[in-house]
């Protein structure tokens, strides 16, 4: 990419940013105004209407306008109902640079609890997937009995099934990584199914009749044309797959407990208010999912570029 | 261990008929499509049944079907209560005012290139983010009633809306539009006319992927609290009273639900892009 054409994105995409982040601290003030005027009362500092009775009623963006004297206070409080941005940012800092990785209390650690059941699972289901894909391209009785399920178990939220197999293989004893495993592999594997079949398919009649008059096998009509025609179908699979494992793995944290994982970050910050805590938690597995998908997007730029394909 | 063996056997034949139906002089039929799928299926729910009772699992820990099916025919109103609060209060107002604020957002866009080049790569950068962990936050600031489970779901189905519609404005050619310019339509003329019915196959892919994104934000909202209804609530407490039997019978609605929503959408899509290659026949 030449500097023309990065300009031509960057800036754009730096105003919006920017435009969200100032949104942000603009928000804070009527989000946390209520609180911040009764410690300033507290204080002695005098707001108006004074008294907690008179405002309760009262328009947040109105009390935010009659008293910039809070403003300040609404952007360091400790319980916000809505954090700035540089107190999620410094939290995320705090929790990752400033603790051992290894304490409970570090969002590493919780992080890689998180990363490593969502790569097992993703690597399950996406490998299941691949094969269940390859046996429908070449079986019809299998294509015709399986993939109309496969495609309808996409319009359904999965999802809701990941606290019963938590519980279930809690009761058979399985317990850590492999029941957040199994339900990240389940939400990756439909994906995976679904674009994979359509990119074994996607060499046209003409492309199977070359390989016809050369009177090639299937195997090797597999090898050599089907599987990498499918290449960019898969990767944008994987990429869809990847961000469900995710969901998938922080969904099945909320029941399972154990106290680890960013789902269980985010639900153990739910119950005490801890909203700086949530925030940083969610800002860390957007991060993680980004990641994610951003090393699958240089694996197929690489791989496809030396396929001559990008 | 007959009843398990009686599963094998049903596993074969079925698949011996599914083989034969696929490979046979009916393979082609419009009949065989639908059989095939729908003896595969119920083939599954029968070894289901049989091994569960084969083996003897306890009906704690896997329900059959036979005793699903009776847990949802005798709990129907809770199954009706839970579905109104979940999918009609939650889900679907949800999905109405994430697509309407969605819409509104990228026509502004549209009229303006340096806003749409900013806001394509954010939007979709957002929309691959498990932006459902927004939950707990959205729970605490507008309560456990079904309006913070709506406000999940307008956050979880905007951002793919809008960069669905964004690029479906972006469709009509150059040639199109000058043609537009020529005939001296304006702005609105040419956006109702000619760019939205252009953007249609791209918005209806975008809803179609947010029917689904409704339901789970929905379900999963619950689950970080709720009043005493709601699939997610009834899912999540019966986990916890190991009454697995209404949880099945909650994943059958809600799975119910997912696939008739999309059907739906589906069906007005069929209705509204009927010149789309991929609606012709």
């Amino acid at each position: 990419m030449d500097g023309v054409a990065a300009m031509k994105w960057f800036l754009p995409v730096l105003s919006v940013v920017a435009a969200i982040v100032v949104f942000w601290y603009l928000a804070c003030v009527p989000m946390n105004v209520k609180f911040a005027m009764m410690t300033a009362e507290r204080q002695g500092v005098v707001v108006s209407p004074e008294g907690v009775q008179a405002r309760r009623d009262m328009s947040a963006i109105l009390l935010a306008v009659r008293n910039p004297v809070v403003w300040a206070d609404t952007w360091t409080q400790d319980k916000p109902r809505l954090p700035a941005p540089h107190q999620v940012v410094a939290e995320l800092w705090k929790t990752t640079a400033e603790v051992k990785p290894t304490s409970k209390r570090s969002l590493v650690f919780h992080a890689w609890v998180t990363l490593s059941a969502t790569l097992a699972g993703f690597v399950i289901g996406a490998g299941a997937g691949i094969i269940l894909a390859v046996g429908i391209v070449h079986s019809r009785a299998m294509d015709m009995s399986v993939m109309p399920w496969a495609i309808a178990s996409q319009t359904i939220p999965i999802l809701a099934i990941a606290p019963m197999i938590i519980v279930v293989l809690n009761s058979f004893g399985v317990q850590g990584l492999l029941p957040k495993a199994i339900i990240s592999a389940y939400l990756s594997f439909f994906p995976v199914v679904v674009g994979m079949v359509k990119g074994l398919r996607s060499p046209g009649p003409m492309d199977l009749d070359q390989m016809r008059t050369w009177s090639a096998t299937r195997a090797q009509t597999f090898w050599k044309l089907r599987l990498p025609a499918s290449a960019p179908y898969l990767f944008a699979s994987l990429k869809i797959g990847v961000a469900s494992s995710l969901v998938g793995t922080i969904v099945a944290e909320l029941p399972a407990g154990g106290g680890q994982g960013l789902g269980f970050r985010l639900l153990s910050g739910s119950y005490y208010g801890q909203t700086v805590q949530i925030w940083a938690a969610l800002f860390a597995t957007a991060i993680l999912a980004a990641g994610l998908v951003a090393i699958i997007s240089g694996i197929e730029r690489g791989t496809l570029k030396r396929m001559g394909l990008a | 261990m007959t009843l398990v063996i009686a599963a094998f056997v049903l596993w074969a034949l079925a698949w011996w008929c599914n083989v034969w139906l696929a490979n046979g002089p009916a393979r082609d039929m419009a009949a065989t499509r639908l059989a095939v799928p729908l003896i595969f299926g119920l083939t599954l729910l029968a070894i289901w049944e049989l091994v569960v009772r084969g083996l003897g699992v306890s009906m704690v820990i896997l329900p059959a079907p036979s005793v699903i099916a009776e847990k949802i025919s005798t709990s129907l109103p809770i199954l009706w209560t839970d579905f109104v609060q979940t999918f009609i209060k939650g889900a679907l107002s949800g999905y109405l005012i994430g697509i309407a604020a969605a819409f509104v957002v990228a026509v502004i866009a549209d009229r303006s290139s340096f806003l749409r080049r900013g806001l394509l790569p954010v939007g979709s950068f957002v929309a691959a983010m498990p932006i459902v962990g927004t939950a707990p936050i959205l729970v605490m600031w507008y309560g456990f009633d079904w309006q913070s489970k709506a406000a999940v779901v307008v956050v979880m189905v905007f951002f793919p809306m809008l960069v669905n519609i964004t690029a479906g404005l972006q469709e009509t050619t150059n040639m199109q539009r000058d043609q537009m310019k020529t005939w001296a339509a304006s702005y609105w003329q040419g956006f109702w006319k000619m760019r939205l019915p252009a953007a249609m196959p791209f918005i209806f892919n975008g809803l179609k992927i947010s029917s689904t994104l409704a339901l789970i934000g929905a379900i999963v909202a619950e689950f970080f609290g709720s009043p005493i209804s709601g699939m997610g609530f009834r899912i999540s407490t019966s986990v916890g009273q190991l009454a697995l039997d209404m949880v099945w019978a909650e994943i059958f609605v809600a799975a119910l639900s997912g696939s008739v929503f999309y059907g739906v959408i589906a069906l007005i899509e069929r209705g509204v892009t009927f010149w789309h290659p991929s609606q012709r026949k």
